[in-house]
């Protein structure tokens, strides 16, 4: 029997704002314990939260780029339960009436386009951090540290698309990266400020209502993403397969053990008694504010790549490199591209040159390049007008990193231009042809590759400074024709 | 007497304008009066002679511009922060709280020149009718000390009608201002929802709550207002309306002004000598001008089951805060968390409070959400539609304050029903966001004071001042 998996995420993600959602606090990660914290944040009686502007527009452009509909009205709504990290025994948050609805995301394109729905974005406030070790004390007492609360988080939820532990480990990075070129999220997973929590269930392929599915919880990366629900989709068919049921509960990924864990099952899940915040005006957000978010929206990385794929003529694979793989290759690229290089070499160099000395500098971001784009754009045109030879050029390119200076300014004091003299070079083919007799035997019983074998010697002994293409030609006249050229 | 309106806030200020009297004396006179009356009335929690005085003083000193109340002590409920200050809102819960921040109109009271003299007793969290609920004690009825004071900002009231200070601050969410007001024969007004900052005063239900003046005399509520009303951006529910000048309103000209009398409302069983002194009323009205007539407001009979369903609901989140964690009360020995919460709740709590949290709790459960929190804003929505309708034909809609005057301390104690009854004329205006106002309109023959209630339009305290200040001129 096959299985398919159905798999929707819950996606955390801190906004932004220097300042925390409802009150003037600062929201810099580690600050000594309890210092980023006022009458608001605290939950102390009598304090009202106000609403911050900044993190509604950084949560209208999350919206915006997942595709959504911005509400004109949203509600923010009070979602009660008991904890110590929570001060006032509820956490601000959205229920019915949410910021941002109906968005999509689109995954690959590889061998497939698939979609996934955004169902909703909303706006909450963080809690505390319980801190349960490490203190002198801690065999008797839980401490807890609020800097945290108060911290504007969205959340964003997926519709039950996924069918696949890959896709969904691909949905929450392509989320990400887009958080991220929006400026709306850090990305930083370690310090908390991206969370990722998933629902799955699976059922017979064919069958059209979904299982009973579980949620996982703490799988901060994509890897211990994919891994978790691997894990979850698997134990849920031994389940099903042995005769048993799926339990609707909580589940948590222990990245230790490499398998989920029960939390809490459904009997024991909170009823969070949600009602509209009466602190809190209803947030009207009007279609102009929208708009103007909207215009100041960047290009996100796929729409990117698909700009420089139809533009430069790139293939796939070179377009998501330059976008994802190398931190500005893309903005790099088209510098270099704006310089005058052709598109091809531009995108050739990074990915060869530059890509292979960031490695060894253990660096994947083009701002540790010290060559600049225009200076890169003067060496292509040199290797491109036949000046230098590729071989030469590497060489060039080597001496612009160490020491900054322009390609030109190397070829011409180093005296590394191709030469053109054609009667030097002529003798050097005739010693070439001289030197290998073998050679230019096969050459003439027809094996006329054995000509690239030739070319390689006559510029092995012009140092590289020979124009390989008069090279070739000289040696074809030498040899007399007695294999038809290839149309050189 | 318990009070003589001779010492209003205006009269105080303006002898201390013209040199006959300085703030420090004006403060002892409120403390040496505090220090004869309050070990009988049990008005305040805490007094703060020493930092009362040393303001006065300050003030005394001060060349600056006056403000407009340059020297007038005030009382304010205990459930209004002042930084540094034990506040308690009436509950164990918070016996050594002290907030580190001061409540807006703290700070608006005494940029105008207030002296903050005290805290006054309330039923705990502003939860009752009598401040019988409170973990400090009852006030006593300055009229008669065996009668309650009303409640919750009964302290506040007994302050201000035995004579301690002119003014006081209370919070009316279901009539906390208007029906002690009326029981202890002072003015109280409950302004326009948004009208005054919520920020620093204790929540009970956020959508009700509103912060307003006692006085002795309207001109001084109106005073009062002025100074503490207005935008405030530590509040999102305060309105973004600048107010008028409330003082200015009084013209004692109320000539041709349509006063709605909901008679079927009424129906619901007044006391015989308190509908007597409220038709009397409306007969001075006319007398003054004003053409009565007959209105019908057919949800606000309903308004107590909705205000019970919908303050509790939102009480039960704003009290959660108090858990053990960050301040307040802890009780001691818990063997883990559960336990801590359970006994810090159950040992912080009195039984009234106890009893909203628990039918808060269940109106907002799973499963019946949609049959009795999700019905009682429909309903609301109802009874302010209502009062929309009336304000087409009427200016200010009258009612009497109270079914009964001051019932006996303890009467209604163990009867919780007949207890919230108390506020059937009450709890309307602030369900439908209005202002109303609550001043004195005669006596009952066991001398006990009846109020009169006048609800005006939202946003329209000027009118319901207004009527209620020309019809204080005929009493005095």
């Amino acid at each position: 029997m096959r299985y398919e998996p159905v798999i929707g995420l819950e996606i955390h993600a801190q906004l932004l704002t220097a300042t925390k959602i409802f009150c003037g606090c600062a929201t810099t990660f580690g600050a000594p314990p309890n210092t980023n914290v006022c009458p608001v944040c605290l939950g102390l009686p009598g304090a009202l939260p106000v609403l911050n502007r900044r993190a509604v527009e950084l949560a209208i452009r999350a919206g915006l780029a997942l595709g959504c509909r911005i509400q004109a009205r949203s509600i923010f709504a009070r979602k009660n339960y008991f904890y110590p990290d929570l001060p006032k025994g509820y956490q601000i948050s959205q229920y019915d009436q949410p910021l941002a609805v109906e968005g999509r995301l689109e995954l690959g394109p590889d061998a497939r386009t698939r979609y996934v729905g955004i169902t909703r974005i909303h706006m909450e406030e963080d809690a505390g951090k319980s801190l349960h070790h490490g203190l002198p004390d801690s065999d008797r007492y839980t401490a807890v540290d609020f800097n945290r609360a108060g911290v504007p988080l969205i959340e964003i939820v997926t519709e039950p698309d996924l069918r696949s532990a890959a896709d969904a480990a691909e949905c929450f990075s392509r989320v990400r990266e887009i958080l991220v070129a929006l400026g709306v999220n850090d990305g930083n997973m370690e310090e908390g400020s991206l969370r990722c929590d998933a629902n799955v269930s699976v059922r017979r392929v064919g069958e059209a209502t979904f299982g009973t599915k579980t949620e996982v919880k703490n799988v901060n990366s994509f890897r211990f993403l994919q891994k978790a629900l691997e894990y979850e989709i698997e134990r849920q068919i031994d389940v099903l397969e042995s005769g048993g049921r799926v339990v609707q509960e909580t589940r948590l990924w222990d990245s230790d053990l490499g398998e989920t864990t029960s939390m809490r099952t459904k009997e024991e899940a909170h009823d969070y008694r949600y009602f509209p915040e009466p602190d809190l005006q209803p947030l009207d957000v009007p279609q102009a504010w929208v708009e103007a978010i909207r215009s100041t929206l960047p290009e996100l990385p796929e729409e990117r790549k698909q700009r420089l794929m139809a533009a430069h003529g790139l293939s796939d694979y070179d377009a998501d490199l330059l976008v994802r793989l190398i931190t500005g290759g893309a903005d790099y690229f088209e510098r270099v591209v704006a310089a005058g290089a052709q598109a091809k070499a531009a995108s050739n160099w990074i990915q060869g040159e530059i890509r292979r000395r960031l490695k060894e500098l253990g660096r994947d971001d083009m701002s540790a390049v010290p060559v600049t784009p225009e200076a890169l754009a003067e060496l292509i045109d040199l290797a491109e007008r036949g000046v230098v030879s590729s071989t030469v050029a590497k060489d060039v390119f080597d001496r612009m990193w160490t020491t900054g200076r322009r390609a030109k300014a190397i070829v011409d004091e180093e005296g590394l231009a191709q030469t053109g003299d054609t009667s030097a070079i002529a003798a050097l083919v005739e010693s070439v042809l001289a030197e290998n007799a073998d050679a230019v035997e096969q050459y003439r019983k027809g094996k006329t590759n054995v000509i690239g074998f030739l070319v390689g010697q006559v510029m092995k002994k012009g140092k590289g400074r020979i124009d390989p293409k008069v090279a070739n030609q000289l040696l074809r006249d030498a040899l007399g024709g007695a294999a038809s050229s290839p149309g050189a | 007497m318990p009070h003589s309106s001779a010492h209003s806030a205006r009269a105080l200020r303006d002898a201390i304008a013209n040199g006959q009297l300085t703030a420090e004396a004006a403060c002892q006179a409120a403390l040496d009066r505090i220090a004869a009356r309050d070990p009988e009335l049990h008005a305040f929690h805490t007094v703060f002679a020493e930092r009362a005085l040393e303001r006065a003083r300050a003030l005394d000193r001060s060349t600056g511009p006056r403000g407009p109340l340059h020297g007038v002590p005030i009382a304010l409920k205990d459930n209004i922060t002042v930084a540094g200050t034990v506040t308690t809102a009436g509950s164990k819960m918070l016996a050594t709280y002290r907030p580190p921040y001061d409540a807006t109109v703290v700070e608006r009271l005494e940029a105008a020149g207030a002296i903050v003299i005290g805290k006054t007793i309330c039923d705990e969290f502003s939860m009752g009718s009598s401040t019988e609920n409170c973990a400090f004690g009852p006030s006593r009825n300055p009229w008669n000390p065996d009668r309650a004071p009303g409640g919750s900002s009964g302290g506040s009231a007994v302050a201000v009608a035995a004579g301690m200070t002119p003014l006081a601050l209370g919070s009316d969410t279901g009539g906390s201002i208007r029906q002690p007001a009326a029981f202890c024969g002072v003015v109280g007004l409950k302004p326009t929802y948004g009208r005054v900052s919520r920020y620093g005063l204790i929540a009970y239900a956020s959508s009700l709550d509103q912060i307003g003046p006692f006085a002795t005399t309207v001109r001084d509520a109106a005073l009062c207002l002025d100074v503490i009303s207005g935008p405030d951006p530590k509040d999102s529910t305060a309105a973004a309306v600048e107010p008028p000048k409330f003082e200015a309103a009084l013209t004692g000209d109320i000539a041709g002004l349509r006063v709605g009398v909901p008679r079927g409302w009424l129906r619901e069983g007044v006391d015989t000598e308190v509908m007597a002194r409220f038709e009397e009323s409306l007969a001075t009205l006319e007398r003054l001008g004003a053409v009565v007539s007959e209105i019908e407001l057919p949800h606000s009979r309903v308004a107590v089951p909705v205000y019970y369903l919908v303050a509790t609901a939102e009480a039960s989140a704003n009290l959660a805060r108090f858990d053990g964690v960050r301040y307040g009360y802890r009780a001691p020995d818990a063997r883990d968390l559960g336990e801590m919460y359970d006994r810090t709740r159950d040992q912080g709590f009195g039984p009234e409070v106890k009893r909203r949290i628990m039918l808060g709790t269940y109106v907002l459960s799973a499963g019946y959400y949609d049959a009795y929190y999700v019905k009682a804003q429909q309903v609301r929505t109802l009874i302010r539609r209502d009062f929309d309708e009336a304000f087409a034909d009427v200016d200010v809609v009258a009612t009497p304050t109270t079914p009964t005057a001051a019932f006996p301390l303890g009467a209604l104690r163990d009867d919780p029903l007949k207890m919230y009854l108390a506020d059937t004329f009450t709890v309307s205006a602030p369900l439908a966001g209005l202002p109303a106002i609550s001043v004195p309109c005669g006596w009952t023959d066991d001398r006990l004071p009846v109020g009169l209630q006048l609800t005006g339009r939202a946003w329209d305290e000027a009118t319901i001042l207004r009527v209620a200040d020309a019809f204080e001129r005929t009493r005095h």
